[in-house]
């Protein structure tokens, strides 16, 4: 050990390697060496969770509840009670969002528990005319940001009539308009919770950090065992998984916030709640803006996971549409998805960044300009409405809402092109796939199965050992043996190596297209502004086109999980390699350095730890994809996690699988961490 | 305004500090109990902590421009932010108008800074996503004022720095002078007693820097407020200031007008700085002059006793014969002779000590 510690990482990690192709060489596969396959001690963990999941929901603090149908006292769950609560609060929101966009009288029911509406057949409350909403959607572009905003959003909203998507798009939506702020408020104020009080912090962080590294799946199982199925299982869950970025980028911005700032607003004499709401929060605007921007784009992604445990709307067609191959509605329901997303996240940022002129001296109808336009709106719709009624006989009225799947479809277009694709193509893609699936994916996969579990051990705690001294270590072992105690050690192999490759891919397409375009101005903006747009589209958007070209393989979910983490790759790698200071690039420049040199000896050191960090979420990005991809079929952990989503006693093993998962996340993230905080440390710039 | 002339002429200071400690780190407190005010910052860093002030006392009265001079690290700022509370006072008195200001709750010092302080930063401070004319109002709107009234009133302070037609720019929009200008204003908004300006000048251009003293010193002759004044820059204090101290490590090395600590340095460490100042540009007649008046010998030119040598040196070293130094109302009180000032610019040895 003392020989190993004064040598060079270089040498340390030489021997390393040479313990750990020792080890995997000799240990022979065995069903009872402990060196080949650790005893899955951690199999009656499931079973346990699942024992009180049931208690907690039937058994625990039992309390009294009137029953209105068998009018009589019941004993019932305190937590189930809660629970159910809840949902019917959460239902009801998103019912009443609902019915104002698509029409309906339950909420108005609900209000007044009134049996006319079934008895009388005038008793209906129409939806909103889609010409109505898309006007409101344009007034309000017009209104926040001016006529490029209106313009995207009334085209939006056209698209997704014309094409036939409104009423699943309006079911989306209800549910997006309750999670969505619901998130950012929830993660605003533990943010704020969190940035007060270092004790919050210190609670918080952690339960983040696991958050954010659980697949979606998982989240699904407990949310349904507590919350049941349906729209409001879908927005819980949507809520849980889009928090945790809110909290930690609010904590982020707030941090930043220059103390002078601070002194300013408490010399301006700020309470407390002042303080927070008119100093911190708007001067940590920027960062709390990527937080909502983050939260839209969970809340549409979730919507088509949200779909497995019942959410209706665009996402459950998207997957419907999945299943049965379907490509070219799959590809316009997405683009559905994506429109709102955008959308939605150019309006918020719009309304954030509204600013009032005190100087304007209004007249009554230029400071309503806005209501009495949106009123004059509602009538022509209105008119137009009814007229459409007249001009389209007893057929579909057009002006009112378009129903599911009779506007314009493009479906035949896209049908004949993958057919054209795979009748011209399939050759082509047929050896593409074969090699990459006989020659590289499946050695890979044997050679990771291959490996004894004392080797892995080895190899990992030693790189964390090399980079992180024993702590790291430690830390990454102690993930490492959750894992290993499961019963589920080979799909975690697995998933790494799905993951491993798809880093590897990523990593070198996102460093090699970073560094090209980090050598232009114009480049890198252009570059920034695809990664932008490209994460705007929700993880699941990808999966559609591979499955056009490739089908249901390996190689699609592993071409998406590509495409998806490359994007983080990317950018990182631009934002690092321009971020290196002007005066390097001038000494470079006046030592006669020439663009290799530049590249290799300024630009790559010193962006070495935010490119760490490009890879750390590449890491992220396509753990999530890969398991997401177990929707296309993969024998992985995702797999399971999606069995146990079908399973009554899932809870237990969805849990336990998505622990494994996260933990596979944290080892890495911390290892990648640890390494890129001692560079900056090493360049000065922590 | 000399420092004699303002303690006669107000007893009450609308500031009084005495042996004011700061310390940070974690246990500060019980670290400075320990001490038994013999606070030495080696021993105190083995403990883990950092002396800010150590045993500060002063006085600022009415009216006043006090500055606090010392280099980076000398806990300049640190007296600046522990005068309005924004940071915690380890050990000590403050009192502001004779009230007790540690004794204060949360809900005083709030209402204290609404109604009688107002700061200025170095790096202006401005919150990003308010307009000049939002950051200007701010203050005011904190204090729970409607927006109309706060409008005027900003509007007015935006015209006294000078930035009318500026109003709806945001701060980035703005060169640093123009920002610093924004800082002034929202400063002055709620009509402060006490006016804190720490380092206000530090981050701007020497020409601008320049501009800006001439309009901070032409807005205290309209204003007439009580200043506390934190820089490190020697000559900016020596134009601006009616009372120095001078810090260095906590500890104030000299409290006192700029003519005496020019002429009269208590410690090694001030004469450094006063080394290099040019005496005729700081130094009024009455610092110099001689105060016994030997009628025979004056010669027919008068000079007022308090303008800067500078501004008449040309006359008075023409003249041969001695020049008569008078007050505001004529009187004669006192005497120079050009050889005086020569001495004083170019002579080797300290002038005080001889006028001493």
């Amino acid at each position: 050990m003392e020989f190993l510690n004064n040598r060079s990482k270089s040498v340390q990690f030489f021997v390393l390697l040479v313990v750990f192709f020792t080890l995997y060489l000799t240990v022979a596969p065995s069903e009872t060496n402990m060196l080949w396959r650790l005893p899955s001690l951690l199999s009656s963990f499931p079973g346990a969770i699942n024992g009180f999941a049931e208690y907690l929901m039937y058994d625990f603090f039992l309390i009294e509840i009137y029953d209105p149908d068998l009018e009589e006292f019941e004993d019932s769950a305190l937590i189930r009670e809660l629970t159910r609560g809840f949902s019917r609060a959460v239902l009801f929101c998103i019912e009443f969002v609902r019915e104002i966009l698509l029409g309906g009288v339950k909420t108005i029911v609900a209000f007044t528990s009134w049996d006319f509406v079934g008895e009388n057949k005038w008793a209906v409350w129409p939806a909103l005319p889609w010409t109505v909403v898309a006007g409101g959607a344009i007034l309000l572009g017009y209104a926040l940001k001016g006529i490029g905003l209106a313009l995207l959003a009334g085209l939006a909203t056209a698209y997704i009539a014309i094409f036939g998507q409104w009423v699943p798009a309006m079911e989306t939506l209800s549910f997006v308009l309750i999670a969505a702020p619901v998130s950012c408020l929830l993660g605003l104020f533990l943010g704020a919770i969190a940035y007060k009080s270092r004790t919050a912090e210190n609670i918080l962080m952690p339960l983040l950090n696991v958050a954010q590294t659980m697949p979606h799946f998982s989240y699904l199982i407990p949310v349904m065992v507590f919350f049941g199925v349906g729209d409001h299982a879908g927005a819980i869950a949507t809520i849980i998984f889009a928090t945790p970025p809110m909290i930690r980028l609010t904590l982020l911005g707030l941090k930043r916030v220059s103390p002078e700032v601070v002194e300013a607003g408490a010399m301006s004499g700020c309470s407390n709640s002042q303080m927070m709401l008119k100093v911190l929060i708007p001067t940590a605007r920027r960062d709390i803006l990527i937080g909502t921007n983050q939260v839209i784009m969970q809340c549409l992604a979730m919507a088509v996971i949200a779909s497995f445990i019942g959410a209706k709307g665009l996402g459950f067609n998207l997957l419907l549409a999945l299943n049965q191959l379907r490509i070219g509605q799959a590809l316009e329901l997405g683009i559905c998805i994506v429109l709102i997303a955008v959308v939605l996240d150019k309006l918020s940022l719009a309304w954030a960044n509204k600013q009032t002129d005190y100087f304007a001296n209004l007249n009554f109808s230029q400071r309503h300009k806005y209501a009495i336009l949106f009123l004059v709106l509602l009538g022509t719709s209105i008119i137009l409405t009814f007229s459409g009624k007249i001009l389209f006989g007893g057929e579909i009225n057009y002006f009112y809402l378009i129903p599911h799947n009779q506007g314009i479809t493009t479906e035949p277009f896209w049908q004949a092109g993958v057919d054209w694709m795979v009748e011209n193509w399939y050759r082509g893609l047929q050896i593409f796939n074969n090699w990459l699936i006989i020659d590289v994916l499946m050695p890979m996969k044997a050679a990771y199965l291959g490996m004894p579990v004392i080797a892995t051990f080895v190899l990992v705690m030693g790189v964390g050992y090399i980079i992180g001294g024993i702590r790291s270590a430690l830390v990454v072992g102690g993930f490492l043996l959750f894992i290993a105690f499961t019963e589920w050690w080979d799909r975690a192999l697995i998933t790494a190596y799905m993951t491993s490759f798809a880093v590897i891919v990523s990593a070198l397409i996102g460093i090699t297209v970073g560094s090209l375009c980090a050598q232009s101005k114009l480049a890198s903006k252009a570059i920034l502004i695809v990664c932008d747009t490209l994460q705007t589209f929700p993880s699941f958007i990808y999966l559609i086109p591979v499955i056009m070209l490739f089908g249901v393989t390996d190689t699609s979910v592993l071409i998406a999980v590509v495409v998806y983490a490359t994007i983080p790759a990317t950018r990182y790698t631009v934002e690092g390699l321009r971020s290196v200071p002007s005066t390097l690039q001038d000494a470079g420049s006046m030592s006669g350095v020439n663009r290799v040199q530049r590249w290799m000896k300024i630009e790559m050191p010193l962006a070495f730890p935010h490119i760490m960090l490009a890879i750390n979420q590449t890491a992220v990005f396509a753990l999530f994809m890969v398991i997401i991809g177990a929707m296309i079929g993969t024998d992985d952990l995702g797999q399971y996690i999606l069995k146990a989503l079908s399973d009554k006693n899932g809870i237990g093993n969805g849990l336990m699988l998505g622990l494994c998962v996260a933990f596979i996340g944290l080892a890495v993230d911390h290892l990648i961490r640890t390494w890129a905080d001692q560079q900056k440390v090493a360049l000065g710039l922590a | 305004m000399s420092s004699q002339a303002i303690t006669a002429s107000s007893t009450k200071p609308v500031i009084k500090c005495s042996s004011v400690y700061k310390v940070f780190g974690e246990n500060a407190k019980k670290v400075l109990a320990q001490s038994n005010g013999h606070v030495d910052a080696k021993t105190f860093k083995e403990a883990g902590c950092v002396v800010g002030v150590n045993n500060a006392s002063f006085e600022v009265y009415e009216g006043e421009i006090f500055v606090i001079m010392g280099l980076s690290g000398s806990g300049k700022s640190t007296i600046a932010n522990l005068i309005p509370s924004l940071t915690d006072t380890t050990s000590g008195d403050i009192f502001i108008d004779g009230q007790d200001l540690l004794a204060m709750t949360s809900k005083q010092l709030i209402e204290l800074r609404r109604n009688k302080m107002g700061m200025v930063f170095q790096n202006f401070g401005l919150l990003p996503h308010k307009t000049v004319l939002e950051n200007i109002a701010f203050p005011l709107q904190v204090k729970g004022k409607g927006t109309d009234e706060s409008v005027k009133r900003a509007l007015e302070m935006v015209e006294l720095v000078g930035l009318d037609g500026r109003e709806n720019y945001f701060p980035r929009q703005l060169s640093g002078g123009q920002q610093q200008r924004v800082g002034i204003a929202r400063s002055l908004a709620v009509e402060p007693d006490i006016w804190f300006l720490d380092e206000p000048f530090s981050a701007l251009d020497p020409l601008i820097r320049k501009e800006m003293q001439d309009e901070f010193l032409r807005l205290q002759g309209v204003l007439n407020k009580t200043i506390l004044f934190v820089t490190h820059d020697f000559n900016e204090a020596l134009r601006l200031a009616d009372r120095i101290a001078i810090m260095k490590d906590g500890v104030i090395e000299q409290l006192d007008t700029p003519a005496n600590i020019v002429l009269r340095p208590a410690t090694e460490y001030v004469r450094k700085f006063t080394e290099e100042v040019p005496r005729e540009k700081v130094l009024k007649i009455e610092d110099v002059m001689d105060p016994e008046v030997n009628a025979s010998q004056l010669g027919p030119l008068q000079v007022l006793k308090d303008v800067i040598i500078q501004t008449v040196a040309e006359a008075v070293l023409t003249e041969q014969k001695h020049v008569a130094v008078v007050n505001e109302t004529g009187d004669i009180v006192g005497s120079i002779h050009a050889s005086k000032i020569i001495h004083m610019l170019f002579g080797k040895e300290n002038v005080a000590d001889e006028k001493a």
